[in-house]
């Protein structure tokens, strides 16, 4: 044991050696390669009828996807929702990790942290299933009670995307209000600043990071979804459903359109990553 | 860094284009997907009308690798893995099965053709329940493997129009053991139908009173339904086969569907989705099976289903043996069963289809059941298009004039919009 | 700040109607698993069904796949995310910025991309779908979860210490044993927990890298939306999770509370 650790200690570069190599080969040739993979199963083609893929190079797919209309209206609709989804998110994100962190007693606080945290701990599928129910609009619950419901479509699916990824926006945001010193805030208001002054120039700059950080999660999810806007979108193709459907029948199709999501994340991400962001996840 | 991230891209681009080099023969990209909403394809591979003589040529173009069958059915391996339509392996039959043969089965519920296929070529499979369409794919790709049906002892009463058939056998070579076949019907909610429809022109027709309301199967196939109705409403089409559909004629039913889009509220292939769906009114006309309504009508759902007037699509499922399966006597002990009076009998009438064994129609609970279901009613199954995998050779034999089944797919991406 | 009593007043009431909303569907799903029809429609109280869902072999099956799969997962997470953190923290090397950006890939992308990228590479290497893809693949988006909580944690982490530690005779191993992991300890406790959390409720990338026989809760509940037999069996069993959670849930609470250097400003 003790050679060992003289002999990590006298070599430094050995030390990051054993540290990395493990992380490495898993990150970077297991995912990214995998990534790598995904890239160029995009350029092979189908055998049109038992469904093989021809590993031959083409551009075919990404001609399909540039000259048939459907594609770029179904992304243009999912950025649409994901970046709606994130605004709402957010919005409801920010009072209400203010009020967890600096209003609420420590008492309520506790438990508000437990009721805001425990709903990630049930089950995606059957909130979405609930959500179906609710806005049926045979007999939903929102119907019966309100008159109204959003029905199943875009509305539908905006709406329950937003009430799935909320508790994965106030995590973030809820860390990064609890880092804000109140001494700042105080300060603030001994300079003359009333409360939406002191939100503006001190809470929202501070929060930066937190805030994206969250919105990286809830973008990505809601570009990624299929399943929940399959349960209450009604006849709403979003880009995951577009790429989960076709993963079965035509693989490099499926593989070309997911190179569209991937492509914005990467952009978003590389984005966030100057705003410090990524360490807040 | 970007120095370091084009380098990083670069070794995983290398190391990503050696693992597709060294992949094995192409695979479809199959996966696990979940059973739910991907649409299948469930073709069979017959053309309908004058079936029984035509039925036994297998579908032009198809060859099948040679494969090795079966010589003998040894002791079961315990258990076997099944690729099935939901409602085919439920306890009621497979736990008598268990106990018979001490092969415990593990169910894969596919929602479509498509997932089933893909499920098969995992290789993770010993059998799968395919419809028309995938059985025919399989057999092209060597997923399955040809039955050797003088193993199965119950074989012999399977009725003969289901037997060796275009969808799934090639030459004399016999791919599977028909589970049963059945039709696709209009399933309609009797408040809101006082009259029962007897037209498909309720799902189709731009004045229909079920305006908003209208269902349909969330699948590519279900261009041939476009084309069905076409048939009786288009003849000069020319249309002989929904599944073999020209330029022309695959343009006219897509152009049907695209007008029905503003009829539907929801397209379906989860069929739990779509009873409750009928349940709340969201849905109260558009295509099912005999299963989703029985299943309806237990929870007190007012409707009930029918065959309309222009005919329909259907299916008739074949059991069929992975050629990689690794349990592959309880797969034939399986096939055995299911197609045994006894267990026919419960499984098709579990479902709501015509039983493949003559003999299974004595033991249905129901004693109509046969009648109900048309078993062995020739007249009846001549009107209904066994779903089918559409190929670039016409299936009515007009040549390599037909939009293939790649091409169906892509236009029912595009039609959903 | 001083916001006036209307204004919190407001914040507090927006809070509560947003908790009210989070809760709802669970809620409901809740009482779904007393429903006695096995619809989705609620028409009495039962409790038939709680003994049934726990005698069933697939339920219990679902859950002990999903937990062993998130356990195993969130091992290989804190292992290899520590290692990470460490090496990013302590050292600067050729490609230090690429691999944090690396690292969070696996959660940031769409779930969708992560998993038809991790099915088509391992067909392409012949790997047979099963319990260890599924954990491979949760591990691999885990990774950055217990890596940030690890790094967040050592940056703060006086230097002092260790050398001190080293000084008094104390090797690199020891040092880390007896010193450095103590103090890391409520970032490898925050970071394992939200870990759990996220491969226990996982279905995409689950979906594509599942084999056969594995099967995780999601994965039960999914399929069980076509078998209309089961749903409330599915609800007893999201149930007994979901009360379960308030032990994880309860205890990374207490770990965010406690640990050096917490603000906690008031």
């Amino acid at each position: 044991m003790r050679a060992l650790s003289r002999l990590l200690y006298r070599r430094p570069k050995l030390r990051l050696l054993a540290l990395l190599s493990a992380p490495m080969v898993w990150l970077v040739v297991a995912y990214l390669g995998a990534l790598a993979a995904l890239l160029i199963t995009s350029f092979y083609k189908l055998d049109g009828f038992s469904g093989a893929t021809i590993k031959e190079f083409g551009f075919q797919n990404f001609t399909e996807i540039r000259t048939v209309s459907v594609y770029r209206h179904v992304v243009v609709r999912t950025v649409l929702v994901a970046t709606a989804v994130t605004v709402i998110d957010l919005a409801l994100a920010i009072p209400i990790s203010f009020y967890l962190a600096k209003i609420a007693s420590p008492r309520v606080r506790r438990i508000l942290s437990v009721a805001v945290t425990m709903p990630l701990w049930a089950s995606y599928l059957v909130k979405a299933y609930a959500w179906r129910t609710f806005v049926d609009p045979g007999d939903g619950l929102i119907k019966k009670v309100f008159g109204v419901t959003p029905g199943l479509g875009l509305a539908s699916t905006t709406i329950v995307l937003a009430y799935l990824w909320l508790p994965y926006a106030i995590l973030p945001v809820y860390a990064g209000l609890e880092r804000l010193p109140d001494s700042l805030l105080e300060a603030s208001a001994d300079l003359g600043g009333h409360a939406l002054v002191t939100f503006r120039k001190v809470v929202i700059p501070v929060l930066g990071p937190a805030l994206v950080a969250g919105s990286i999660f809830t973008f990505s999810l809601s570009m990624g979804d299929y399943i929940a806007v399959d349960l209450v979108g009604g006849k709403t193709q979003m880009i995951g459903s577009v790429v989960y459907d076709n993963f079965v029948q035509n693989g490099p199709l499926a593989a070309a359109v997911s190179l569209i999501p991937m492509a914005i994340m990467l952009v978003y991400l590389l984005g966030a990553r100057q705003t410090g962001a990524l360490e807040n996840m | 860094m970007k120095k370091t991230t084009i380098k990083t891209i670069g070794i995983a681009a290398v190391l990503a284009f050696t693992l597709n080099a060294c992949g094995g023969s192409s695979s479809a990209p199959s996966s696990e997907a979940p059973s739910s909403e991907v649409p299948s394809t469930e073709a069979a591979a017959d053309a309908p009308a004058d079936a029984p003589a035509e039925g036994n040529e297998a579908a032009a173009g198809v060859s099948a690798p040679d494969l090795p069958m079966a010589t003998e059915v040894g002791t079961g391996e315990g258990q076997v893995n099944v690729v099935a339509w939901p409602g085919y392996t439920e306890k009621d039959w497979v736990d008598p099965f268990t106990t018979a043969s001490g092969c415990k089965v593990n169910v894969k519920v596919g929602n479509t053709s498509d997932e089933m296929v893909a499920l098969m070529q995992t290789g993770e499979y010993d059998l799968v329940s395919a419809s028309g369409d995938a059985s025919l794919r399989l057999i092209a790709s060597g997923e399955v493997a040809p039955v050797n049906t003088a193993l199965l002892s119950n074989y012999a009463d399977v009725y003969d129009s289901l037997k060796n058939k275009a969808w799934n056998s090639v030459g004399d070579k016999s791919y599977g053991v028909p589970h049963g076949r059945g039709a696709n019907l209009l399933m309609y909610r009797t408040d809101k139908f006082t009259t029962p429809p007897d037209s498909w022109s309720v799902v189709w027709a731009a004045d229909s009173t079920a305006k908003g309301s209208v269902t349909a199967y969330d699948a590519p196939i279900y261009i041939a339904d476009a084309a069905v109705y076409l048939m009786s409403t288009n003849p000069e089409l020319g249309i002989k086969n929904p599944y073999a559909l020209d330029k022309t004629q695959f343009a006219a039913a897509v152009e049907l569907l695209k007008g029905q889009k503003g009829l539907v509220s929801e397209y379906w292939s989860d069929y739990l989705k779509q009873q409750a769906a009928f349940k709340s009114g969201t849905m109260t006309a558009g295509t099912s099976w005999q299963v989703v309504a029985n299943a309806a009508k237990a929870e007190g759902t007012p409707v009930d289903v029918v065959l309309p007037k222009e005919g329909s699509t259907g299916w008739s499922d074949t059991w069929m043996v992975s050629s990689k399966s690794k349990n592959p006597n309880c797969a034939y002990m399986w096939m055995n069963y299911i197609i045994s009076p006894e267990g026919n009998a419960l499984a098709t009438e579990y479902f709501g289809e015509a039983p493949s064994n003559q003999k299974a129609c004595a033991l249905t609970k129901d004693k109509n059941h046969c009648t109900t279901f048309h078993a062995g009613d020739e007249e009846y199954f001549s009107k209904i298009w066994y779903w089918t995998t559409p190929t670039k050779e016409c299936l009515d034999g007009r040549g390599p004039i037909c939009v293939e089944f790649a091409e169906w797919n892509k236009a029912w991406t595009e039609l959903k919009g | 700040m001083h916001l006036s009593k209307t204004a919190r007043r407001a914040i507090a009431g927006l809070t509560s109607l947003v908790v009210v909303i989070l809760w709802a569907p669970i809620i409901y799903a809740g009482l779904l698993a007393f429903n006695t029809a096995k619809s989705t429609t609620l028409q009495g109280l039962t409790v038939k069904w709680w003994p049934e869902a726990f005698r069933d072999p697939e339920v219990r099956e679902a859950l002990w796949g999903s937990t062993r799969t998130a356990f195993f997962a969130t091992i290989i997470a804190l292992i290899l995310g520590t290692l990470l953190a460490f090496a990013i923290q302590r050292f600067s090397f050729f490609g230090k910025d690429a691999l944090s950006f690396a690292v969070v890939l696996p959660i940031a992308l769409p779930g969708i991309i992560t998993g038809i990228a991790l099915n088509s590479a391992f067909r392409q290497l012949g790997v047979s779908f099963g319990f260890k893809t599924i954990v491979i693949a949760h591990a691999t988006f885990c990774i950055v979860v217990v890596h940030n909580n690890v790094l967040a944690r050592l940056r703060r982490l006086p230097a002092s210490l260790e050398e001190a530690s080293a000084d008094l005779g104390a090797h690199t191993f020891t040092t880390l044993r007896h010193v450095t992991f103590p103090m890391l300890a409520s970032s490898f406790g925050a970071g394992a927990i939200l870990a759990f959390a996220l491969s226990f409720d996982e279905i995409v990338v689950t979906t594509f890298t599942a084999g056969a026989n594995a099967k995780t809760l999601p994965q039960y509940i999914l399929g069980n939306f076509s078998r209309p037999n089961n749903l409330p069996k599915v609800n007893v069993a999201v149930l007994v999770v979901l009360l379960l959670s308030i032990i994880p849930v309860w205890f990374a609470q207490r770990l965010s509370e406690s640990g050096p250097g917490m603000a906690s400003s008031r």
